[in-house]
């Protein structure tokens, strides 16, 4: 389809103004919050409602023509960086809390409301909605149950997909459907549990149910300093070990500790702190101050400087701003950041945060660590300048390096922030080919001709090698003719139909 | 490709495309366009500055479209100075724009010819007025002479008669011992259209033990020909009330307009290349207070009168975003028997006036201010106070438009009321 046409028609659907095609502002829509790989996408269109979504969606997938879904472009793996020639359906007009169901606890919302925007809007009622991603002041609920999103708190309450309970969804050809409910388990396939964290390549989720939880009767804050990250690891198992199960559990290192406290919203940490640990104890009042006061022991014991519990509502929101933040003001170490995203057993995290520093010692790069102690997520931030020549090849090494070494600790390469684009290669530490192979029959019965947010998660056979770390000039299609690219342009049929063995 | 000063370019490399700032921006929040958030025309200067990408139209209408609130520099983890790069892209951009003759001859006139010259924009006013008086604009509104926006603001500025510095002696004596001695910015934008608001903010610092002068040479403080693009006409202001002000040998230096205090209190920042001026620029911005900062930090005179209403405080984005002052008018208002003050969810997202802004993206502007009266009318106030004028003229046009009963007033009206005087209304 000639360019000048598929603008015309998006117009017709949208309105003129809702669609972006002037190459020089599409140059806004390169990247999200992982700017290693930047590509300009063919145009953007921001419809207004799901309707808008699925006749949008039915025209490009007439024409083959590719999309991505993208809600606030917050996200960390690259999920919305185009590859070659996608349109993006930009999902962030639909911004409405379409329902509040008080008596069952039910919220509906469109994909592209904002995530903190929905517990100040119940907040009245005493309600909430848990999952908590750092990001939560600007991203969106769509791009939550895409990225099946965490956060501090998904410690004690669970990640996103616990608390999605039905989706509205275009398929991949345009077709509208409801998926579960406002009831917590309905029969036949979890099928929302399988669009919760397919990061867009499986069709576009519009409407969202989710849970919203009460408010808790009462929250314990501390904060506690030590002088070596040994320690504070030490403090985190025991307070695991003697039982409490905190809200939250969160731990910075020394760098990271540095750009918060240059940044906008610094809590005052006194000089030289090898790590902070901030941990939350919420729900009935009684006991709480019991469980804050076996968490200050604990810290005691494990050989912390200092530690302290919130006194006001005021500092414990000034200690969580710092703490939510800190990605962001990593821009104070250096003009770029990648984030890593790995997982490990709790047990392991003193010698893989040793790891961690010694690839940094050994590739030169200053690594800050913001991470939830408590389950074991490690969140590395590489902070570096893509403006020294090879430094983005070596800095994408660095994190490959990271990975391998939280798989080889028992872990995983993602807890929260998706595979993207930038995991692509490293899930090969992960699964094998057989793996692979059936997530990728998952995946066409779903997105048969790959039109959904192709080259993501799942990588193509052979060609993912190629991709990751380098730069892609724009306008230069990146996707190989593989296996699924010739499926696209040789089906005609609009309908798929399930092959037989 | 586009040149900045390597403080802008630092500004620019500081910020790492985390987007915490998106659902600060009122522009983003309205259109969900990236390109009209603050991480998305920082991305589109950078890119602009490497040579990725050209200032076309497309462009520029999204670094237009920025109402340089700065309510993205309080919700930035890095501390982004997001105002600095905005302005200083827009002046560098203004020769490749393509505006019309007369668009750009008329901004020459007004940024280089009326506001540095009071008694001239003061005798626009008085015509001004008199034309409203005889009903002239009723008039030309009727017939459809204005341009919408003009128009729009036109219902709800009447000038009020008295002009401030005109009204005002040089020199105020502090009521009982004098604490303090100060001196007073009137303003252009507040001297004609806010002149009994000047004189109650000279009125309160009097009653709270300060000697105020109201230096007769000053000049408009450059913020509004600085936020459109001309820094060359603003620098020329900031000298000149410089040299007037550090001359007058004050302790503060007071300004009761949130817009005019923040470019007051980055003169050091404008002036920074000119070596003749840079540490007098210093000086300058140490003495430089809001007047809601300053009367929220001095042991306040308790007021004997009161004021019984539901107030409401709508945070002027140059004081809560520009300055980080939240507290103190807050505080002053606390202050003031019989207030009850209301909070309104986002009462520090801009209004939609910023500037020239209202005139310039005038259906943007109403789409800001819309959102803004609906926070505002659920709360029921009486009163609407904040602290800069262009608010107020936007506020006013809100209520209006929204058909609220309520008096829109800055703190220090309030406060005046309160210790007896007439103030404003």
């Amino acid at each position: 389809m000639e360019q000048w046409r598929l603008i015309q028609a998006l117009g017709e659907i949208v309105g003129p103004r809702n669609v972006l095609h002037q190459p020089q502002q599409l140059r806004a829509y390169d990247c999200d919050g992982f700017t290693i790989e930047r590509r300009l996408p063919r145009a953007v269109v921001l419809p207004g409602c799901t309707d808008e979504v699925a006749r949008v969606v039915r025209l490009l997938a007439e024409n083959k023509i590719p999309y991505i879904p993208r809600g606030a472009g917050t996200c960390l793996s690259g999920g919305v960086v185009p590859r070659g020639d996608e349109v993006i359906i930009g999902l962030s007009r639909m911004r409405r809390l379409l329902e509040v169901d008080l008596r069952n606890r039910r919220a509906t919302v469109e994909a592209g409301y904002v995530n903190l925007r929905l517990s100040q809007a119940v907040e009245g009622e005493g309600l909430y909605f848990a999952p908590d991603p750092s990001s939560q002041s600007a991203c969106t609920i769509g791009g939550n149950v895409a990225e099946n999103s965490g956060g501090p708190h998904c410690l004690k309450y669970g990640v996103t997909t616990n608390h999605v309970t039905g989706v509205k969804y275009v398929t991949w050809d345009g077709e509208i459907l409801e998926l579960g409910g406002k009831a917590l388990d309905l029969p036949g396939y979890d099928l929302v549990g399988l669009l919760t964290g397919s990061e867009g390549t499986m069709g576009i989720v519009t409407e969202i149910t989710v849970k919203l939880l009460r408010r808790p009767q009462g929250v314990k804050t501390v904060l506690a300093l030590f002088d070596s990250v040994v320690e504070a690891s030490r403090a985190v198992s025991g307070i695991i070990a003697a039982g409490i199960v905190p809200a939250a559990l969160e731990m910075m290192d020394r760098t990271a500790i540095m750009a918060v406290e240059r940044g906008n919203f610094p809590v005052g940490y006194p000089e030289g702190q090898e790590a902070v640990l901030l941990m939350e104890v919420d729900g009935l009042m009684a006991g709480l101050e019991e469980q804050a006061a076996a968490m200050e022991a604990i810290c005691r014991e494990a050989g912390c400087t200092a530690v302290q519990t919130a006194r006001t509502d005021e500092e414990r929101a000034r200690w969580w701003n710092n703490r939510k933040t800190a990605f962001g003001a990593c821009g104070k170490l250096a003009p770029n950041y990648y984030v890593q995203d790995g997982v490990i057993p709790r047990s392991r995290l003193a010698e893989v945060l040793a790891e961690v520093d010694d690839i940094g010692k050994r590739y030169g790069l200053i690594i800050a660590n913001v991470f939830h102690a408590g389950d074991g997520n490690l969140h590395p931030v590489i902070c570096y300048d893509e403006k020294v020549p090879g430094m983005v090849e070596k800095v994408v090494q660095a994190g490959s390096e990271i990975l391998a070494a939280c798989v080889r600790a028992g872990g995983s390469i993602s807890g929260e922030h998706g595979i993207g684009i930038e995991k692509l290669e490293d899930i090969h530490l992960v699964f094998g080919p057989d793996d692979l192979a059936v997530q990728q029959a998952i995946h066409d019965v779903l997105d048969p001709c790959d039109l959904s947010n192709p080259g993501k998660v799942l990588p193509t056979p052979g060609k993912c090698a190629e991709v990751k770390g380098r730069a892609v000039e724009p306008g230069q299609v990146a996707l190989a003719q593989d296996r699924r690219c010739a499926h696209r342009n040789g089906s005609s049929g609009r309908r798929y139909r399930p092959r037989r063995p | 490709m586009l040149s900045l000063s390597q403080r802008s370019l630092t500004q620019i490399e500081t910020c790492v495309h985390c987007g915490l700032c998106l659902e600060s921006c009122p522009t983003y929040r309205e259109l969900g366009v990236e390109g009209d958030s603050p991480r998305g025309r920082i991305h589109l200067i950078r890119s602009l500055v490497q040579g990725l990408a050209e200032p076309d139209e497309a462009v520029l209408g999204h670094l237009d479209r920025c109402l340089a609130c700065r309510a993205c520099e309080s919700a930035c983890p890095s501390g982004v100075k997001y105002g600095a790069i905005i302005e200083e892209a827009r002046d560098a951009l203004e020769p490749r724009r393509q505006r019309r003759y007369w668009s750009s001859a008329v901004r020459r006139l007004f940024f280089r010819g009326v506001l540095p010259r009071p008694r001239r924009l003061r005798r626009i006013a008085r015509t001004v007025r008199l034309a409203q008086r005889m009903g002239l604009d009723r008039l030309a509104r009727r017939m459809n002479l204005l341009p919408k926006p003009v128009a729009a603001l036109s219902e709800v500025a009447a000038l009020p008669p008295v002009f401030g510095q005109d009204a005002l002696p040089e020199r105020l004596p502090a009521v009982g011992e004098a604490r303090y001695r100060v001196a007073l910015l009137t303003g252009c934008v507040m001297d004609v259209a806010f002149g009994p608001t000047n004189i109650a903010t000279a009125r309160v610092l009097a009653a709270n033990g300060c000697e105020v002068l109201v230096p007769r040479e000053q000049t408009c403080c450059g913020a509004l020909p600085l936020h459109a693009g001309d820094r060359a006409a603003a620098a020329a202001m900031a000298r000149r009330n410089i040299d007037v002000f550090l001359a007058a040998g004050v302790d503060f230096i007071i300004v009761n307009a949130a817009g005019c205090g923040s470019t007051l209190k980055e003169y050091d920042v404008l002036l920074a290349g000119d070596p003749a001026y840079a540490e007098k620029a210093r000086q300058f911005v140490a003495k430089v207070r809001d007047v809601t900062e300053f009367l929220g930090e001095i042991d306040l005179v308790p007021p004997q009168g009161r004021v019984e209403a539901d107030v409401v405080y709508q945070d002027a984005c140059h004081l809560a975003h520009g300055q980080g002052i939240r507290l103190q008018p807050r505080k002053v208002l606390s202050q003031i028997p019989g207030v009850r003050l209301r909070p309104v969810p986002e009462s520090d997202a801009c209004c939609g006036s910023a500037g020239i802004y209202n005139l310039v993206q005038h259906e943007l502007s109403l789409a800001v201010l819309d959102r803004k009266m609906e926070h505002i009318a659920a709360a029921r106030p009486q009163i609407i106070v904040t602290a800069n004028p262009g608010c107020m003229l936007q506020l006013r046009l809100g209520a209006k438009r929204h058909g609220l009963d309520v008096e829109v007033l800055h703190v220090v009206d309030l406060l005046d009321r309160a210790y007896g005087g007439k103030g404003a209304g």
